[in-house]
Protein backbone atom coordinates (compact mmCIF):
# COMPACT_ATOMS: atom_id res chain seq x y z
CA UNK A 1 0.00 0.00 0.00
CA UNK A 2 0.90 3.52 -0.96
CA UNK A 3 2.25 5.40 2.51
CA UNK A 4 3.48 8.76 1.97
CA UNK A 5 4.27 9.23 5.49
CA UNK A 6 6.29 6.88 7.66
CA UNK A 7 7.81 7.09 10.64
CA UNK A 8 10.89 4.73 11.61
CA UNK A 9 12.32 3.77 15.20
CA UNK A 10 11.04 7.77 15.54
CA UNK A 11 12.58 9.24 18.73
CA UNK A 12 11.27 12.85 19.37
CA UNK A 13 12.12 15.35 22.20
CA UNK A 14 12.98 18.76 22.63
CA UNK A 15 17.10 19.32 22.65
CA UNK A 16 18.53 16.35 24.62
CA UNK A 17 15.30 15.71 26.39
CA UNK A 18 13.59 13.01 24.58
CA UNK A 19 9.76 12.57 25.27
CA UNK A 20 9.19 9.74 22.65
CA UNK A 21 10.94 7.49 21.31
CA UNK A 22 11.05 3.62 19.17
CA UNK A 23 8.24 4.92 17.14
CA UNK A 24 6.54 2.99 14.00
CA UNK A 25 4.15 3.50 11.82
CA UNK A 26 2.70 4.78 8.56
CA UNK A 27 -0.32 6.66 7.43
CA UNK A 28 -1.43 5.72 3.91
CA UNK A 29 -3.22 7.82 1.23
CA UNK A 30 -6.58 8.40 1.45
CA UNK A 31 -6.58 7.59 5.02
CA UNK A 32 -8.00 10.09 7.86
CA UNK A 33 -5.54 9.17 11.38
CA UNK A 34 -6.18 11.06 14.78
CA UNK A 35 -3.19 11.06 17.25
CA UNK A 36 -4.54 11.01 20.33
CA UNK A 37 -2.53 11.84 23.64
CA UNK A 38 -2.94 13.63 27.06
CA UNK A 39 -1.58 17.33 27.42
CA UNK A 40 2.02 17.29 27.56
CA UNK A 41 3.04 14.00 25.94
CA UNK A 42 4.10 15.15 22.74
CA UNK A 43 1.54 15.26 20.31
CA UNK A 44 2.56 18.68 18.32
CA UNK A 45 6.16 17.61 18.72
CA UNK A 46 5.40 15.23 16.84
CA UNK A 47 3.38 16.74 14.37
CA UNK A 48 6.29 19.28 13.89
CA UNK A 49 8.87 16.49 13.51
CA UNK A 50 6.66 15.03 10.93
CA UNK A 51 6.60 17.99 8.96
CA UNK A 52 10.20 18.61 9.45
CA UNK A 53 10.20 21.77 11.16
CA UNK A 54 11.76 19.96 14.00
CA UNK A 55 14.81 17.27 13.81
CA UNK A 56 13.97 13.77 15.40
CA UNK A 57 16.41 12.82 17.83
CA UNK A 58 16.57 9.93 16.05
CA UNK A 59 15.29 7.45 14.01
CA UNK A 60 13.63 8.71 10.05
CA UNK A 61 10.83 10.29 9.28
CA UNK A 62 10.33 9.41 5.53
CA UNK A 63 8.16 11.48 3.05
CA UNK A 64 7.43 9.31 0.47
CA UNK A 65 10.29 6.77 0.70
CA UNK A 66 12.80 9.88 1.09
CA UNK A 67 14.31 10.56 4.67
CA UNK A 68 12.50 13.84 5.03
CA UNK A 69 16.04 15.75 6.28
CA UNK A 70 17.28 14.81 3.16
CA UNK A 71 14.57 17.06 1.52
CA UNK A 72 15.53 20.77 1.05
CA UNK A 73 12.99 22.99 2.61
CA UNK A 74 10.73 24.05 -1.03
CA UNK A 75 10.73 20.22 -1.89
CA UNK A 76 9.79 19.45 1.48
CA UNK A 77 7.04 21.96 1.22
CA UNK A 78 5.63 20.30 -1.75
CA UNK A 79 4.99 17.15 -0.08
CA UNK A 80 3.99 17.76 3.69
CA UNK A 81 1.12 20.68 4.64
CA UNK A 82 0.90 21.80 8.19
CA UNK A 83 -2.47 23.32 9.60
CA UNK A 84 -0.98 24.72 13.67
CA UNK A 85 -3.22 25.62 16.24
CA UNK A 86 -3.91 29.04 16.89
CA UNK A 87 -4.71 32.16 15.06
CA UNK A 88 -1.41 33.91 13.10
CA UNK A 89 -1.54 37.76 13.40
CA UNK A 90 -2.14 38.32 9.72
CA UNK A 91 -3.17 41.89 9.74
CA UNK A 92 -4.43 43.59 6.65
CA UNK A 93 -4.38 40.09 4.88
CA UNK A 94 -7.40 39.11 2.80
CA UNK A 95 -8.30 35.30 2.66
CA UNK A 96 -7.95 34.85 -0.47
CA UNK A 97 -4.42 36.17 -0.48
CA UNK A 98 -3.52 34.31 2.47
CA UNK A 99 -4.70 30.64 0.98
CA UNK A 100 -2.20 31.84 -2.18
CA UNK A 101 0.26 31.79 -0.30
CA UNK A 102 0.13 27.83 0.08
CA UNK A 103 1.19 27.76 -3.84
CA UNK A 104 4.50 29.57 -2.71
CA UNK A 105 6.21 26.25 -2.99
CA UNK A 106 4.89 25.83 -6.59
CA UNK A 107 5.91 28.99 -7.41
CA UNK A 108 8.78 31.00 -8.54
CA UNK A 109 11.25 33.65 -7.22
CA UNK A 110 8.84 36.74 -7.15
CA UNK A 111 6.04 34.52 -5.99
CA UNK A 112 3.26 35.34 -8.93
CA UNK A 113 0.36 32.74 -9.60
CA UNK A 114 -0.39 30.89 -12.89
CA UNK A 115 -3.84 30.30 -14.13
CA UNK A 116 -3.58 26.91 -12.34
CA UNK A 117 -2.10 28.48 -9.52
CA UNK A 118 -5.24 30.64 -9.34
CA UNK A 119 -7.43 27.38 -10.40
CA UNK A 120 -5.77 25.43 -7.06
CA UNK A 121 -6.53 28.25 -4.83
CA UNK A 122 -10.15 28.08 -6.12
CA UNK A 123 -10.73 24.37 -5.50
CA UNK A 124 -8.81 24.95 -1.73
CA UNK A 125 -11.39 27.72 -1.45
CA UNK A 126 -14.36 25.20 -1.91
CA UNK A 127 -13.45 22.22 -0.69
CA UNK A 128 -13.28 24.03 2.39
CA UNK A 129 -16.04 25.89 2.10
CA UNK A 130 -13.80 29.04 2.13
CA UNK A 131 -14.81 30.50 -0.51
CA UNK A 132 -17.43 32.94 0.44
CA UNK A 133 -14.88 34.57 3.11
CA UNK A 134 -12.53 35.43 0.02
CA UNK A 135 -12.29 39.46 0.88
CA UNK A 136 -12.55 38.92 4.53
CA UNK A 137 -9.42 39.58 6.84
CA UNK A 138 -8.59 36.58 9.19
CA UNK A 139 -8.82 38.55 12.40
CA UNK A 140 -12.26 39.18 10.98
CA UNK A 141 -13.42 35.44 10.63
CA UNK A 142 -15.12 33.30 13.48
CA UNK A 143 -13.05 30.40 14.95
CA UNK A 144 -14.93 27.92 12.76
CA UNK A 145 -14.14 30.17 9.59
CA UNK A 146 -10.55 30.63 10.79
CA UNK A 147 -9.79 26.95 11.02
CA UNK A 148 -11.82 26.26 7.54
CA UNK A 149 -8.98 29.12 5.97
CA UNK A 150 -6.31 27.40 7.49
CA UNK A 151 -7.01 24.03 6.01
CA UNK A 152 -7.45 25.74 2.89
CA UNK A 153 -4.40 27.23 2.78
CA UNK A 154 -2.84 23.76 3.40
CA UNK A 155 -4.95 22.41 0.49
CA UNK A 156 -3.82 24.56 -2.10
CA UNK A 157 -0.26 23.59 -0.63
CA UNK A 158 -1.26 20.43 -2.27
CA UNK A 159 1.08 18.13 -0.86
CA UNK A 160 0.12 14.26 -0.29
CA UNK A 161 0.89 14.51 2.98
CA UNK A 162 -1.32 17.05 5.81
CA UNK A 163 -0.75 16.92 9.30
CA UNK A 164 -2.86 19.58 11.36
CA UNK A 165 -2.78 20.19 14.99
CA UNK A 166 -5.83 20.06 17.14
CA UNK A 167 -8.06 21.68 14.10
CA UNK A 168 -11.47 21.25 16.39
CA UNK A 169 -9.76 22.95 19.49
CA UNK A 170 -11.58 26.34 20.28
CA UNK A 171 -14.80 25.23 18.46
CA UNK A 172 -18.32 24.09 19.05
CA UNK A 173 -19.57 20.60 18.44
CA UNK A 174 -21.05 21.52 15.41
CA UNK A 175 -18.55 22.69 14.19
CA UNK A 176 -16.04 20.20 15.36
CA UNK A 177 -17.50 17.41 13.49
CA UNK A 178 -17.95 19.56 10.17
CA UNK A 179 -14.32 20.02 10.41
CA UNK A 180 -13.35 16.31 11.05
CA UNK A 181 -15.99 15.42 7.94
CA UNK A 182 -14.05 17.89 5.65
CA UNK A 183 -10.63 16.33 6.85
CA UNK A 184 -12.45 13.16 6.15
CA UNK A 185 -13.76 13.70 2.48
CA UNK A 186 -10.16 15.34 2.29
CA UNK A 187 -8.36 12.00 2.67
CA UNK A 188 -10.96 10.18 0.47
CA UNK A 189 -11.23 12.33 -2.08
CA UNK A 190 -7.53 14.10 -2.42
CA UNK A 191 -5.85 10.67 -1.42
CA UNK A 192 -4.15 11.95 0.79
CA UNK A 193 -2.71 11.07 4.18
CA UNK A 194 -4.32 12.70 6.91
CA UNK A 195 -3.23 13.00 10.66
CA UNK A 196 -4.77 15.14 13.03
CA UNK A 197 -4.10 15.45 16.63
CA UNK A 198 -7.32 16.56 18.93
CA UNK A 199 -8.76 15.73 22.34
CA UNK A 200 -12.05 14.67 20.76
CA UNK A 201 -12.50 11.37 21.71
CA UNK A 202 -15.75 10.74 19.95
CA UNK A 203 -14.86 12.14 16.73
CA UNK A 204 -11.72 10.39 17.04
CA UNK A 205 -13.41 7.11 17.42
CA UNK A 206 -16.23 8.10 15.12
CA UNK A 207 -15.08 9.59 12.11
CA UNK A 208 -11.17 8.66 12.33
CA UNK A 209 -9.99 5.30 10.25
CA UNK A 210 -7.50 4.86 12.60
CA UNK A 211 -5.68 5.53 15.74
CA UNK A 212 -2.05 6.87 17.24
CA UNK A 213 -1.97 6.76 20.79
CA UNK A 214 1.02 8.57 22.67
CA UNK A 215 0.80 7.27 26.44
CA UNK A 216 3.86 6.50 28.54
CA UNK A 217 5.13 3.08 27.00
CA UNK A 218 5.19 2.08 23.27
CA UNK A 219 2.66 3.78 20.42
CA UNK A 220 -0.31 2.36 20.39
CA UNK A 221 -1.43 2.15 16.25
CA UNK A 222 -5.35 0.59 15.40
CA UNK A 223 -8.49 1.11 14.21
CA UNK A 224 -11.36 2.71 17.08
CA UNK A 225 -13.27 -0.82 17.04
CA UNK A 226 -9.80 -2.39 18.30
CA UNK A 227 -8.91 0.44 20.61
CA UNK A 228 -12.45 0.06 22.09
CA UNK A 229 -12.59 -3.75 22.36
CA UNK A 230 -8.79 -3.97 23.56
CA UNK A 231 -9.37 -1.68 26.60
CA UNK A 232 -6.65 0.07 25.40
CA UNK A 233 -8.72 3.62 25.65
CA UNK A 234 -9.73 2.72 29.11
CA UNK A 235 -6.35 1.70 30.20
CA UNK A 236 -4.38 4.35 28.49
CA UNK A 237 -7.11 6.93 30.71
CA UNK A 238 -6.97 4.12 34.03
CA UNK A 239 -6.65 6.84 37.10
CA UNK A 240 -8.05 10.25 35.57
CA UNK A 241 -11.81 8.64 36.60
CA UNK A 242 -12.74 8.57 33.00
CA UNK A 243 -14.90 5.09 32.18
CA UNK A 244 -15.32 3.40 28.40
CA UNK A 245 -18.34 1.97 27.62
CA UNK A 246 -18.46 -1.10 24.82
CA UNK A 247 -19.69 1.64 22.30
CA UNK A 248 -16.22 3.67 22.78
CA UNK A 249 -18.84 6.62 24.69
CA UNK A 250 -17.21 8.06 28.07
CA UNK A 251 -18.65 9.34 31.36
CA UNK A 252 -16.98 10.92 33.92
CA UNK A 253 -16.70 9.77 37.82
CA UNK A 254 -18.20 12.42 39.90
CA UNK B 1 -2.24 43.70 -6.58
CA UNK B 2 -3.39 45.91 -9.09
CA UNK B 3 -4.91 48.39 -6.71
CA UNK B 4 -1.15 48.11 -5.39
CA UNK B 5 0.17 48.75 -8.57
CA UNK B 6 -1.84 52.03 -9.06
CA UNK B 7 -1.23 53.67 -5.86
CA UNK B 8 2.53 53.08 -6.29
CA UNK B 9 2.13 54.94 -9.62
CA UNK B 10 0.28 57.69 -7.91
CA UNK B 11 2.88 57.80 -5.30
CA UNK B 12 5.70 57.96 -7.90
CA UNK B 13 3.76 60.87 -9.71
CA UNK B 14 3.27 62.57 -5.92
CA UNK B 15 7.22 62.19 -5.88
CA UNK B 16 7.90 63.66 -9.24
CA UNK B 17 5.27 66.35 -8.12
CA UNK B 18 6.43 67.10 -4.75
CA UNK B 19 10.18 67.70 -6.26
CA UNK B 20 9.41 69.71 -9.10
CA UNK B 21 7.70 71.83 -6.57
CA UNK B 22 10.57 71.93 -3.92
CA UNK B 23 13.05 72.59 -6.22
CA UNK B 24 12.06 75.91 -6.31
CA UNK B 25 11.54 76.71 -2.23
CA UNK B 26 13.92 78.07 -0.42
CA UNK B 27 15.76 81.18 1.22
CA UNK B 28 15.70 81.81 -2.73
CA UNK B 29 12.27 81.58 -4.34
CA UNK B 30 13.00 79.87 -8.04
CA UNK B 31 9.64 79.87 -10.17
CA UNK B 32 8.39 76.54 -11.51
CA UNK B 33 9.43 78.04 -14.87
CA UNK B 34 12.94 78.28 -14.00
CA UNK B 35 13.06 75.51 -12.38
CA UNK B 36 11.78 73.25 -15.48
CA UNK B 37 14.42 75.20 -17.53
CA UNK B 38 17.33 74.19 -15.53
CA UNK B 39 16.62 70.44 -15.10
CA UNK B 40 15.81 70.55 -19.07
CA UNK B 41 18.79 72.48 -19.77
CA UNK B 42 17.06 74.90 -21.35
CA UNK B 43 18.34 77.64 -18.48
CA UNK B 44 22.02 77.30 -18.76
CA UNK B 45 23.40 79.92 -16.69
CA UNK B 46 22.41 82.37 -13.65
CA UNK B 47 21.70 82.08 -10.14
CA UNK B 48 18.93 80.15 -10.28
CA UNK B 49 19.97 77.19 -12.53
CA UNK B 50 23.21 76.79 -10.19
CA UNK B 51 20.71 76.36 -6.96
CA UNK B 52 18.43 74.36 -8.66
CA UNK B 53 21.56 71.90 -10.26
CA UNK B 54 23.83 72.00 -7.72
CA UNK B 55 22.25 72.73 -4.19
CA UNK B 56 18.48 71.81 -4.38
CA UNK B 57 18.32 68.56 -6.84
CA UNK B 58 21.06 66.81 -5.17
CA UNK B 59 19.31 67.23 -1.61
CA UNK B 60 15.75 66.18 -3.52
CA UNK B 61 17.41 63.02 -4.56
CA UNK B 62 19.05 62.10 -1.65
CA UNK B 63 15.50 62.76 0.41
CA UNK B 64 14.40 60.33 -2.37
CA UNK B 65 16.68 57.61 -1.69
CA UNK B 66 16.71 57.80 2.13
CA UNK B 67 12.91 58.48 2.71
CA UNK B 68 12.53 55.12 -0.07
CA UNK B 69 15.31 53.09 1.84
CA UNK B 70 14.16 53.97 5.27
CA UNK B 71 10.91 53.12 4.55
CA UNK B 72 11.89 49.66 3.20
CA UNK B 73 13.90 48.72 6.11
CA UNK B 74 10.69 49.36 8.17
CA UNK B 75 8.67 47.75 6.59
CA UNK B 76 11.18 44.53 6.53
CA UNK B 77 11.83 44.88 10.31
CA UNK B 78 8.04 45.19 11.30
CA UNK B 79 7.41 41.85 9.28
CA UNK B 80 10.70 40.26 10.47
CA UNK B 81 9.76 41.03 14.38
CA UNK B 82 6.44 40.77 14.16
CA UNK B 83 5.78 44.13 15.59
CA UNK B 84 3.97 47.33 13.85
CA UNK B 85 6.21 49.44 15.97
CA UNK B 86 9.34 48.00 14.78
CA UNK B 87 11.52 50.70 12.25
CA UNK B 88 15.07 51.77 12.53
CA UNK B 89 14.60 54.28 14.71
CA UNK B 90 12.45 52.64 17.40
CA UNK B 91 14.58 49.90 17.61
CA UNK B 92 17.78 51.50 18.02
CA UNK B 93 19.68 51.05 14.55
CA UNK B 94 19.85 54.72 14.21
CA UNK B 95 21.04 55.58 17.22
CA UNK B 96 23.87 53.00 16.69
CA UNK B 97 24.66 54.31 13.95
CA UNK B 98 24.89 57.34 15.04
CA UNK B 99 27.23 56.19 17.87
CA UNK B 100 29.48 55.06 15.25
CA UNK B 101 29.50 58.38 13.56
CA UNK B 102 30.28 60.46 16.49
CA UNK B 103 33.25 57.82 17.43
CA UNK B 104 34.87 59.11 13.95
CA UNK B 105 34.10 62.84 14.14
CA UNK B 106 34.29 63.88 17.67
CA UNK B 107 37.66 61.70 18.29
CA UNK B 108 39.09 62.59 15.15
CA UNK B 109 39.64 59.41 14.34
CA UNK B 110 39.65 59.86 10.90
CA UNK B 111 42.66 61.99 11.08
CA UNK B 112 45.16 58.91 12.22
CA UNK B 113 43.22 56.67 9.96
CA UNK B 114 44.72 56.44 6.37
CA UNK B 115 41.17 56.37 4.89
CA UNK B 116 39.02 58.99 3.14
CA UNK B 117 36.68 60.81 6.11
CA UNK B 118 33.27 59.96 4.26
CA UNK B 119 33.98 55.93 3.94
CA UNK B 120 35.49 55.64 7.60
CA UNK B 121 32.17 57.25 8.60
CA UNK B 122 29.95 54.94 6.72
CA UNK B 123 31.81 52.13 7.81
CA UNK B 124 31.14 53.39 11.74
CA UNK B 125 27.76 54.20 10.87
CA UNK B 126 27.39 50.77 9.82
CA UNK B 127 29.44 49.09 12.43
CA UNK B 128 27.06 50.60 14.77
CA UNK B 129 23.94 49.69 12.85
CA UNK B 130 24.94 46.33 12.48
CA UNK B 131 26.13 45.84 16.14
CA UNK B 132 22.59 47.12 17.53
CA UNK B 133 20.56 44.59 14.79
CA UNK B 134 22.80 41.40 16.02
CA UNK B 135 21.71 42.50 19.69
CA UNK B 136 17.91 42.97 18.47
CA UNK B 137 18.02 39.63 16.85
CA UNK B 138 19.40 37.60 19.72
CA UNK B 139 17.08 39.34 21.62
CA UNK B 140 13.99 38.46 19.53
CA UNK B 141 14.97 34.88 19.23
CA UNK B 142 15.95 34.70 23.16
CA UNK B 143 12.60 36.55 24.43
CA UNK B 144 10.18 36.53 21.13
CA UNK B 145 8.39 39.36 22.79
CA UNK B 146 7.30 42.18 20.58
CA UNK B 147 7.08 44.76 23.81
CA UNK B 148 10.77 43.48 25.60
CA UNK B 149 12.37 44.17 22.21
CA UNK B 150 10.84 47.76 21.51
CA UNK B 151 11.89 48.23 25.17
CA UNK B 152 15.39 46.90 24.15
CA UNK B 153 15.93 48.92 21.25
CA UNK B 154 14.79 52.22 23.11
CA UNK B 155 17.33 51.16 25.53
CA UNK B 156 19.93 50.44 23.22
CA UNK B 157 19.16 53.88 21.69
CA UNK B 158 19.53 55.89 25.39
CA UNK B 159 23.01 54.26 26.00
CA UNK B 160 24.22 55.08 22.35
CA UNK B 161 22.63 58.80 23.07
CA UNK B 162 24.87 58.56 26.27
CA UNK B 163 27.95 57.57 24.82
CA UNK B 164 27.77 60.44 22.27
CA UNK B 165 27.18 63.00 25.18
CA UNK B 166 30.20 62.02 26.62
CA UNK B 167 31.95 61.99 23.80
CA UNK B 168 30.50 65.60 22.99
CA UNK B 169 31.70 67.03 26.50
CA UNK B 170 35.34 66.00 25.46
CA UNK B 171 35.49 67.37 22.13
CA UNK B 172 36.48 70.46 20.39
CA UNK B 173 33.99 73.27 19.44
CA UNK B 174 33.35 72.77 15.83
CA UNK B 175 33.38 69.23 15.85
CA UNK B 176 30.59 69.34 18.07
CA UNK B 177 28.72 71.55 16.20
CA UNK B 178 29.14 69.45 13.39
CA UNK B 179 27.83 66.44 15.05
CA UNK B 180 24.73 68.31 16.41
CA UNK B 181 23.62 69.60 13.41
CA UNK B 182 24.12 66.34 11.83
CA UNK B 183 21.98 64.61 14.47
CA UNK B 184 19.16 67.43 13.75
CA UNK B 185 18.94 65.41 10.28
CA UNK B 186 19.15 66.60 7.03
CA UNK B 187 19.09 65.92 3.05
CA UNK B 188 21.30 68.49 2.34
CA UNK B 189 24.96 67.64 3.01
CA UNK B 190 25.08 64.59 0.43
CA UNK B 191 27.21 66.46 -2.23
CA UNK B 192 28.73 65.39 -5.97
CA UNK B 193 30.41 61.86 -5.42
CA UNK B 194 28.59 61.06 -2.15
CA UNK B 195 25.43 61.15 -3.77
CA UNK B 196 26.45 58.47 -6.26
CA UNK B 197 27.70 56.46 -3.86
CA UNK B 198 24.45 57.05 -1.52
CA UNK B 199 22.44 56.09 -4.46
CA UNK B 200 24.52 52.69 -4.92
CA UNK B 201 23.81 51.62 -2.11
CA UNK B 202 20.30 52.57 -1.52
CA UNK B 203 19.25 50.88 -4.71
CA UNK B 204 21.23 47.67 -3.97
CA UNK B 205 19.26 47.63 -0.78
CA UNK B 206 15.90 48.23 -1.84
CA UNK B 207 16.61 45.90 -4.82
CA UNK B 208 17.80 43.00 -2.17
CA UNK B 209 14.24 44.40 -0.28
CA UNK B 210 12.03 43.77 -3.68
CA UNK B 211 13.56 40.67 -3.86
CA UNK B 212 12.32 39.91 -0.19
CA UNK B 213 8.46 39.66 -1.42
CA UNK B 214 7.78 36.18 -0.99
CA UNK B 215 9.57 35.48 1.92
CA UNK B 216 8.39 38.30 3.58
CA UNK B 217 4.78 37.03 2.66
CA UNK B 218 5.34 33.77 3.95
CA UNK B 219 6.69 35.07 7.43
CA UNK B 220 2.82 37.12 7.53
CA UNK B 221 1.43 33.84 8.93
CA UNK B 222 5.06 33.29 11.28
CA UNK B 223 8.10 31.51 10.63
CA UNK B 224 7.14 27.90 11.29
CA UNK B 225 4.64 28.45 8.61
CA UNK B 226 6.67 29.81 6.48
CA UNK B 227 9.49 27.23 7.05
CA UNK B 228 6.33 24.89 6.44
CA UNK B 229 6.05 26.38 2.86
CA UNK B 230 9.28 25.94 1.79
CA UNK B 231 10.88 29.23 3.22
CA UNK B 232 14.63 29.05 4.27
CA UNK B 233 13.99 31.37 7.78
CA UNK B 234 17.01 31.70 8.50
CA UNK B 235 18.86 32.48 4.87
CA UNK B 236 15.58 34.98 4.73
CA UNK B 237 16.66 36.40 8.34
CA UNK B 238 19.89 37.07 7.18
CA UNK B 239 19.20 38.91 4.24
CA UNK B 240 16.45 40.79 5.52
CA UNK B 241 19.42 41.83 8.33
CA UNK B 242 22.01 42.33 6.21
CA UNK B 243 19.45 44.60 3.83
CA UNK B 244 18.08 46.51 6.80
CA UNK B 245 21.54 47.23 8.34
CA UNK B 246 22.64 48.58 5.29
CA UNK B 247 19.73 50.68 4.37
CA UNK B 248 19.43 52.44 7.89
CA UNK B 249 23.43 52.66 8.27
CA UNK B 250 24.51 54.31 5.44
CA UNK B 251 21.36 56.56 5.50
CA UNK B 252 21.88 57.58 8.75
CA UNK B 253 25.64 58.01 7.89
CA UNK B 254 24.40 60.92 4.91
CA UNK B 255 21.76 62.17 6.46
CA UNK B 256 21.55 62.01 10.28
CA UNK B 257 18.62 59.95 12.57
CA UNK B 258 15.89 60.73 10.11
CA UNK B 259 13.13 60.01 13.00
CA UNK B 260 9.95 58.42 12.15
CA UNK B 261 9.78 57.79 8.22
CA UNK B 262 10.76 53.95 8.51
CA UNK B 263 8.15 53.24 10.75
CA UNK B 264 5.38 55.66 10.20
CA UNK B 265 5.60 55.47 6.05
CA UNK B 266 4.50 51.54 5.99
CA UNK B 267 1.41 52.19 7.65
CA UNK B 268 0.59 55.24 5.82
CA UNK B 269 1.23 52.68 3.20
CA UNK B 270 -1.06 50.08 3.85
CA UNK B 271 -3.66 52.65 4.65
CA UNK B 272 -4.12 53.06 0.91
CA UNK B 273 -3.01 50.16 -0.21
CA UNK B 274 -4.86 48.08 2.56
CA UNK B 275 -3.16 45.00 2.43
CA UNK B 276 0.22 43.04 3.79
CA UNK B 277 0.89 41.35 0.43
CA UNK B 278 4.67 42.76 0.25
CA UNK B 279 4.28 42.28 -3.59
CA UNK B 280 1.83 45.78 -3.60
CA UNK B 281 3.07 47.15 0.19
CA UNK B 282 6.90 47.11 -0.81
CA UNK B 283 6.71 49.16 -4.09
CA UNK B 284 4.14 51.20 -2.23
CA UNK B 285 5.90 52.04 0.74
CA UNK B 286 9.32 52.70 -1.18
CA UNK B 287 7.63 55.31 -3.36
CA UNK B 288 5.45 56.95 -0.71
CA UNK B 289 8.75 57.40 1.37
CA UNK B 290 10.62 58.72 -1.44
CA UNK B 291 7.87 61.23 -2.04
CA UNK B 292 6.98 62.25 1.87
CA UNK B 293 10.90 62.61 2.62
CA UNK B 294 10.58 65.25 -0.70
CA UNK B 295 7.80 66.76 0.79
CA UNK B 296 9.20 66.94 4.54
CA UNK B 297 12.44 67.94 2.69
CA UNK B 298 10.43 70.83 1.03
CA UNK B 299 8.48 71.86 4.52
CA UNK B 300 12.00 72.30 5.95
CA UNK B 301 12.61 74.72 3.35
CA UNK B 302 9.74 76.66 2.95
CA UNK B 303 10.06 79.23 5.99
CA UNK B 304 12.63 80.76 3.85
CA UNK B 305 15.24 80.28 6.81
CA UNK B 306 18.80 79.55 6.32
CA UNK B 307 19.98 77.45 7.66
CA UNK B 308 16.47 75.75 7.07
CA UNK B 309 14.43 73.90 9.60
CA UNK B 310 16.00 71.39 11.30
CA UNK B 311 14.09 67.74 9.38
CA UNK B 312 14.03 66.24 12.54
CA UNK B 313 11.44 68.19 13.62
CA UNK B 314 8.92 68.16 10.23
CA UNK B 315 9.06 64.26 10.25
CA UNK B 316 8.50 64.02 13.72
CA UNK B 317 5.37 66.19 13.36
CA UNK B 318 4.05 63.58 10.77
CA UNK B 319 5.55 60.55 12.37
CA UNK B 320 4.67 61.02 15.97
CA UNK B 321 0.74 61.43 15.45
CA UNK B 322 0.79 58.24 12.95
CA UNK B 323 2.66 56.30 15.85
CA UNK B 324 -0.27 57.31 18.03
CA UNK B 325 -3.21 56.37 15.92
CA UNK B 326 -1.23 52.75 15.37
CA UNK B 327 -1.11 52.34 19.33
CA UNK B 328 -5.23 53.80 19.47
CA UNK B 329 -6.08 50.78 17.46
CA UNK B 330 -7.13 53.02 14.65
CA UNK B 331 -5.74 50.98 11.93
CA UNK B 332 -6.49 47.58 13.56
CA UNK B 333 -9.82 49.33 13.51
CA UNK B 334 -9.82 50.20 9.77
CA UNK B 335 -8.97 47.02 9.16
CA UNK B 336 -12.39 45.17 10.26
Amino acid sequence: MNAPLRAENLAIGHGKRSLLSGMDFAIYAGELVALIGVNGIGKSTLLRTLAGLRSALAGDVRVEGVPIAFLSASRRARRVAIVLTGRPATGQLDVETLVALGRQPWTGRWGRLSAEDHARVDRALRFAEADHLRGKALHACSDGECQKVLIARALAQDTPVLLLDEPTAFLDLPNRAAIVRMLRRIAQEERKAVLFSTHDLQLALDLSDRLLLLRDGPLWNGTPAEAVASGTLEHAFSGTGIHFDAGGGHRFER
Amino acid sequence: MRKGLLWSLLFAIAGVVLAVIGLGIGSVHVPLGEVWGALTGSLQDGTAAVIVRQVRLPQVLTAALAGGGLAAAGLIMQTLFRNPLAGPGVLGITSGAGLGVAVVTLTGASAFLPWPRDLLVVAAALSGAFGVLTLITLADRRIGDGLTLLIIGLMTGYLCSAIVSVLQSASAAQALKDQVMWGMGTFGAVQGVQLWWLATVVLAGLIAAIALVKPLNALLLGEEYAASMGTDTARTRRIAIGTTGLLAGVITAFCGPVAFLGLAVPHIARLFVRTNDHAALMPASILLGSALAIGCDSVTRVAGTDPALPLNAVTSLLGAPVVLWILLGGEHRSRA
